[in-house]
């Protein structure tokens, strides 16, 4: 082995000792370098967005965010974020509502209720739904899903819920409610396999108190183990949030691509990554460019944000059990 | 003073019966909840193998696109899978010795605080849409030189990067202390070490890192949307051009109107889904035996 | 004959004298329970009766099925997978094993305290009230919170720090927390697993003269591998011990039941005398 050589070699050669140095020296550089330019990287990120998007910001200021227009014609360019950012709410949101209740009820039954045979091959088949590439889960969307939403569920949903504004008359099947199911679907992964680690780390003995006192396995979950994991699910919910409006091949074919903002969640709508899909190959001008760059600064802001948040409650999560461990 | 009571045991009381319905509704919706979720995936891997592998025949490798073309004009996607080939080879390319870097330096050199803001980083990096990546390429790149191969690979590669960091740092980890003092112990310089003895241990996680990766990236449009999608006809295999790409292919097909389009859509998500499912499985169940191997030999 | 149990024990005797066995009121009659991990044999052939406002404890060396036995009085085994019973255990006469059985009604009679304190990461007063609101006990909560953490001997040190979480006090604090969750909801039996192992000098004293002030309210059964405990607190002792087979298989047998002072004094067995005179385990 060619350590005994060093070893040896160290005896007849006073000087290796500087060669290894250097050996030394330049591993921990280069790794060095690559884990400064991982983190100079995030910043490029940023700085090159801004830039990008100078001459919009310039141009509209702040203000961007509250306009409702993208008029691309040169005699009257205007453009405004304020469609993007509703459809992006609304539809972020909705699928969040759709999907936590799905996937706490997954990571319950993975985590206590499954047979034991089957508890990995259902969790290999949650995850294997996190893998689907989302154009083809968009194209699945568009040619299977929307019709049948258009032609079966919309029009049930309207007359059973049509006294609110959200489930109007339903449309031709692009819309934002296509673009809710979708997403749901997305983020279903995420926010169940998070939360199942995090049910399986619940104490055995704090599980074993509760039911030795009498109490069925669904009060010993609801006392014990669902305010246990509460902070962590939390954290979960929030990154299934950041995916859900990162997200925008699937949503850019499913959503219609609206230009205005309007409460019934059937008709064609529009997302800051569904625009940001869409538009970049028909954008004609160096504003409408720059404001699609500022579409995609705003998105870069608020994915830090739900990464910093996330990160800090589970640093407080990790502080908390800390002290209960004692 | 309790009393002996045996009711509940013989004759359940209305309380304990309303419980036990409550506990058994409740059963029943978590096994909806996970009848639900494996119903979408059946739903759409149902979907696109029926309808993708009535489409998928041999002159979908071999011949590339022709837009435009009237009915009858045989084509394929040629030009879509030689394009996502070069890029998403060259992606990896680029990522994998960065990633292996950062790893090594966050695992074997950083001091404390460092390791967990290189940490944070990637975090950040990972949680950053790919069409935000592919935006910031197009700043960086596009702007100045065009759409190309390469800018599509340094998106992905954007994207990969934490993935396959994230991966090696977690088998760096499992590497034993006792063996790197072996090492230095016996007088080796802390790079041989690293590089001879720790890394090697590593392998077979990087590669499953990297085969994961791989796969999640194969399926990235957004940010070849942005960097490769002006693409000229024929199929190319210069990345100095901007090249086709299956994804984006897929993206293109799906939004026409043409029915054949259509078919050819489905005929590429088939064979990128099966790539895409073939290698993460392939991946995990390599990294799970190789993880029962290191538990029975006790290493 | 180590001095230090014969002291114990006379003390014990001196306290109170055991009524003989057939004026005792039986609660729990096991017949034949064997009990099994998968295939590892636990238990074979346990056969004993617990009786009422006593304290029964159960002593063996360690992997003599202790734990294992003591769990099946409340079902607790079934948590486990793989876990499989065979015999009856009789409670008040109805056959608590039988598989038409349900476990939740069991273990509302049956309450048991464990080896460490595992009190919930709740407040000391949701501690004690959670189980009586699931339970439907939810009238006069403040006082029936009030009665179990006194008799616990618990309500003077917190009565101050209600909404202080359970996991503020001490260990000894939080086994007694744990003793007025169990009491709280009125059980009839108290099973406890080595339930001072954790815990130092003076709060195992805390906790046995616990058991001492409320046996005349519960029965007990616990499993102490501390014979001088079990010298000191219980009225009826088991001695479990280690049965070697052919294949290697080792398991649990009950080798002999009986008052403490005779157990302590007097044991029919060679291996029990073996066993609490320190000669092995």
């Amino acid at each position: 082995m060619s350590a005994l050589d060093t070893t040896a070699g160290a005896a007849r050669r006073p000087f290796q000792g500087r060669r290894t140095r250097l050996g030394d020296l330049l591993l921990q550089g280069t790794a060095g370098l690559a884990a400064a330019g991982a983190v100079v990287l995030v910043g490029l990120i940023a700085w090159k967005l801004v830039e990008g998007a100078k001459l919009s910001l310039s141009t509209f200021g702040l203000g961007f965010l509250s306009t409702v227009a993208w008029d691309p014609n040169p005699a009257h360019a205007k453009f405004g974020a304020a469609i993007f950012l509703y459809g992006t709410v609304v539809t972020s949101l909705g699928a969040l509502v759709l999907a936590t209740p799905l996937a706490i009820g997954i990571a319950l039954f993975l985590s206590e209720l499954a047979p034991r045979a089957i508890r990995a091959p259902v969790t290999a088949l949650v995850e294997t739904l996190a893998a689907i590439p989302s154009v083809v889960i968009g194209l699945w969307g568009i040619i299977v899903l929307a019709p049948v939403l258009a032609d079966d569920v919309e029009p049930r949903l309207h007359s059973v819920l049509g006294f609110i504004p959200l489930f109007g008359p339903p449309g031709v099947g692009e819309n934002l409610f296509a673009a809710i199911v979708v997403l749901t679907m997305m983020i279903l992964p995420i926010v169940s396999s998070i939360s199942r680690e995090l049910f399986l780390g619940v104490p055995v003995e704090l599980k074993e108190a509760a039911l030795g006192l009498g109490t069925t396995r669904w009060e010993m979950v609801r006392g014990v183990v669902l305010p246990y994991a509460r902070g962590g699910v939390a954290a979960a919910m929030i990154l299934g949030l950041g995916r859900a409006v990162g997200e925008a091949v699937a949503v850019a074919l499913v959503v219609g691509s609206g230009f205005g903002i309007d409460v019934n969640l059937f008709n064609p709508g529009n997302t800051i990554g569904a625009t940001l899909a869409n538009n970049y190959q028909g954008a004609s001008s160096g504003l409408e460019l720059s404001s699609l760059v500022y579409l995609a600064l705003i998105l870069l802001v608020f994915s830090l944000l739900v990464n910093v948040i996330a990160q800090l409650i589970v640093r407080r999560i990790s502080r908390r059990q800390g002290v209960a461990a004692r | 003073m309790s009393s002996v009571d045996l009711s509940a045991l013989q004759r359940p009381n209305d309380r304990l019966r309303r419980r036990r319905v409550v506990n058994r509704s409740m059963e029943l919706l978590a096994w909806l909840t996970a009848a639900i979720a494996v119903a979408f995936l059946g739903v759409i891997v149902w979907s696109v193998a029926r309808r993708g592998a009535g489409a998928v025949d041999l002159d979908l490798f071999t011949k590339p696109q022709v837009p435009y073309a009237p009915a009858g004009v045989e084509q394929g996607l040629a030009n879509a899978f030689a394009g996502s080939l070069v890029i998403v080879g060259i992606a990896a390319a680029m990522a994998l010795p960065f990633g292996i870097l950062v790893a090594i330096y966050v695992n074997e050199f950083a001091p404390r605080a460092i390791r967990s803001g290189v940490s944070l980083v990637l975090d950040v990096l990972n949680g950053i849409p790919a069409i935000v990546v592919g935006f910031f390429v197009y700043g960086l790149i596009v702007v100045g030189h065009g759409q190309s191969g390469l800018a599509a690979s340094f998106a992905l590669a954007v994207l990969m990067l934490p993935l396959v960091a994230r991966s090696t740092i977690e088998v760096l980890a499992l590497v034993p202390a006792s063996l790197r003092e072996a090492s230095l112990g016996l007088g080796v310089p802390r790079w041989r070490t690293t590089l001879a003895i720790v890394l090697p241990q590593t392998v077979g996680g990087i590669v499953t890192g990297t085969t994961l990766a791989v796969a999640r990236i194969a399926g990235e449009t957004a940010p070849l949307l942005v960097t490769s999608s002006l693409v000229t006809n024929g199929t190319s295999w210069n990345p100095l051009h901007a090249l086709q790409t299956v994804p984006v292919a897929i993206f293109e097909l799906t939004e026409s109107y043409e029915p054949a389009d259509h078919a050819r859509a489905w005929a590429a998500a088939l064979v990128l889904l099966l790539f895409v499912l073939f290698t993460s499985f392939a991946a995990r169940w390599a990294a799970t035996r190789s993880r029962r191997k290191l538990a029975r030999t006790g290493r | 004959m180590p001095s230090t149990i014969e002291a114990a024990v006379r003390v014990q005797t001196k306290r109170q004298p055991l009524p003989p066995r057939e004026r005792l009121e039986q609660i729990f009659d096991v017949r034949g329970l064997t009990a099994t991990y998968g295939s590892k044999p636990a238990l074979k052939d346990v056969s004993m009766e617990v009786y009422k406002n006593l304290v029964t404890a159960i002593i063996g060396p360690s992997g003599c099925g202790k734990s294992t036995y003591i769990r099946c009085l409340n079902r607790m085994n079934d948590l486990v997978p793989g876990f499989r019973q065979e015999g009856t255990i009789r409670y008040h006469g109805q056959d608590i094993a039988a598989k038409d059985v349900d476990p939740v009604a069991v273990r509302r009679t049956i309450g048991m305290v464990f080896q460490r304190p595992n009190p919930f990461p709740k407040s000391i007063y949701d501690n004690v009230a959670w189980g009586l609101k699931v339970l439907g006990m939810k009238d006069d909560l403040d006082d029936r919170v009030e009665r179990a953490l006194t008799q616990a001997a618990l309500w003077d040190e917190v009565k101050d720090r209600l909404k202080a979480s359970g996991l503020s006090l001490s260990g000894g604090q939080q086994q007694r927390l744990c003793i007025a969750r169990a009491i709280a909801v009125q059980p009839d039996v108290i099973l406890m697993d080595e339930p001072a192992s954790a815990l130092d000098p003076i709060a195992t004293q805390a906790i046995e003269q616990l058991m001492h002030e409320l046996k005349s309210e519960y029965s007990f059964v616990i499993v102490t591998h501390n014979m001088q405990q079990a010298a000191r607190v219980a009225d009826m002792t088991a001695f479990f011990s280690i049965s070697r087979g052919g294949e290697g298989e080792r398991w649990g047998e009950l080798i002999e039941y009986d008052s403490t002072e005779r157990i302590f004094t007097a044991p029919s067995d060679q291996r029990t005398e073996d066993y609490v005179t320190g000669r092995f385990g």
